[in-house]
């Protein structure tokens, strides 16, 4: 290009005068770089960022004895899950108490839409159709609404529902974080006002140990 | 009526405004680029339906990877003037009386997740062939008897309270190791933090209930 540029200048015969074209800078090059470092930070922006789940456990106890006065989960209103791996999940309801049998019978599911899912929105069909109702609304325009009061709605509805289950979470050993992950989003799935993640107890233990005794096949 | 003239000169294209477009996005792409930090190793995290994005900044990342290897990264903080990676280093060569040159603590600000006892981190910190680096992380302890981890989160949150905790569990990790992370976390008193997860879709219908 510089080349063509110096051309035109030729042209003028004979007479000595300031060439008009003389700013005209080659920009190939420059273009060229701006290319190549656009290209370079285009590719390299990191565009997706990371999503998060979160989940806030309940404090430690500090001290032991105060556990007395802890309010205590609603049989009628509890449901266990039992992670036992393989992504398969058990799961019974109400409370395994050894000095009252007999003790709960266990049911075999996994992750799967017909799964664990089917069991809790069955127990949650309330609080889940009027927080999905309240989305469909927004979605549709009937109600106008920011983003920050749909969560906060959500949540309020949550805490006013009284008859969801109350979701407790127990993890047997070898159990593959994938499989409690899915468990929680399962709970965000289905709208579960009240769960938590707890340590399996021994009572539970010899339960699942004797259902798959009982059910050899369940294992894999 | 005139002749068309045929140029002899090959039509000569007004580049500036391309130019001038190129510049813009250029510029726009320098000042957004947050870099992707080279990862210590690779992690397959689990999916889920949150869509909330994990924020930038202040941010203590702990991976367990499919090995159940545990690693730890922390940033610098918005102001990078603070040196927090620096300062969360110091206290950690106080704590278990260690020496690090002021080149270690420099090298040691620009790299990102560990996951070695702080025996080791000198090393790790001089070592120049990457793959030997990489080779070296086996996971930072956390057992009761020697709880390294503990004592990271606890002096990268001493220094800046507006830490946040991301863990990041690779998908093969098992639950115990995963449980015991959460453990020490909660020993320091983070009750809320956040799992790293892909986002996915799901319909939920209630036929058939």
């Amino acid at each position: 290009m510089a080349e063509i540029i110096q051309n035109e200048g030729g042209k003028q015969k004979g007479k000595k005068r300031s060439k008009r074209h003389s700013t005209h800078i080659d920009m190939t090059p420059m273009v060229d770089l701006a290319c190549l470092l656009l290209t370079f930070f285009m590719l390299t922006t990191a565009f997706s960022k990371a999503k998060v789940m979160e989940i806030v456990l309940p404090e430690r106890d500090e001290n032991p004895q105060e556990i007395k006065d802890k309010p205590q989960v609603d049989s009628a209103r509890a449901l266990n899950i039992i992670l036992i791996g393989n992504d398969k999940v058990l799961w019974y309801n109400g409370l395994a108490n050894p000095a009252k049998p007999p003790l709960p019978k266990m049911h075999l599911t996994d992750f799967s839409d017909d799964g664990i899912r089917r069991v809790l929105l069955a127990r949650n069909k309330e609080l889940f159709t009027k927080i999905e109702q309240m989305n469909q609304d927004v979605i549709t325009g009937k109600i106008e609404m920011p983003r920050d009061s749909i969560d906060s709605n959500r949540k309020r509805f949550m805490r006013a529902d009284k008859k969801g289950p109350v979701v407790l979470i127990k993890a047997s050993e070898n159990v593959k974080y994938k499989n409690v992950v899915d468990i929680l989003d399962e709970m965000a799935i289905s709208n579960i006002a009240l769960y938590a993640l707890i340590d399996i107890n021994d009572v539970e233990k010899k339960m699942v140990a004797d259902y798959l005794a009982a059910n050899p096949s369940a294992a894999n | 009526m005139g002749k068309i003239k045929v140029s002899k000169n090959p039509p000569r294209i007004d580049m500036t405004p391309m130019v001038d477009l190129f510049f813009l996005l250029l510029v726009f792409f320098i000042l957004t680029a947050t870099f992707r930090t080279p990862e210590a190793v690779q992690v397959d995290t689990p999916y889920s339906v949150s869509n909330k994005t994990s924020p930038e900044k202040h941010l203590i990342t702990i991976t367990v990877s499919k090995d159940n290897v545990v690693f730890f990264n922390v940033d610098n903080g918005i102001d990078t003037s603070e040196h927090l990676r620096r300062k969360i280093l110091n206290a950690m060569a106080y704590q278990y009386q260690l020496k690090f040159t002021p080149e270690e603590y420099k090298k040691f600000e620009g790299m990102s997740s560990f996951g070695m006892p702080i025996a080791k981190m000198k090393d790790w910190i001089n070592e120049k062939d990457a793959e030997v680096r990489d080779a070296m992380h086996n996971g930072i302890p956390l057992d009761s008897t020697d709880n390294q981890l503990l004592y990271w989160i606890r002096f990268a949150r001493n220094y800046n309270p507006d830490f946040e905790v991301a863990l990041k569990g690779d998908q093969g990790a098992d639950y115990e190791k995963v449980k015991k992370v959460i453990d020490v976390l909660q020993d320091n008193k983070v009750n809320k933090f956040n799992l790293t997860t892909n986002l996915e879709d799901v319909d939920v219908s209630l036929e058939n209930l």
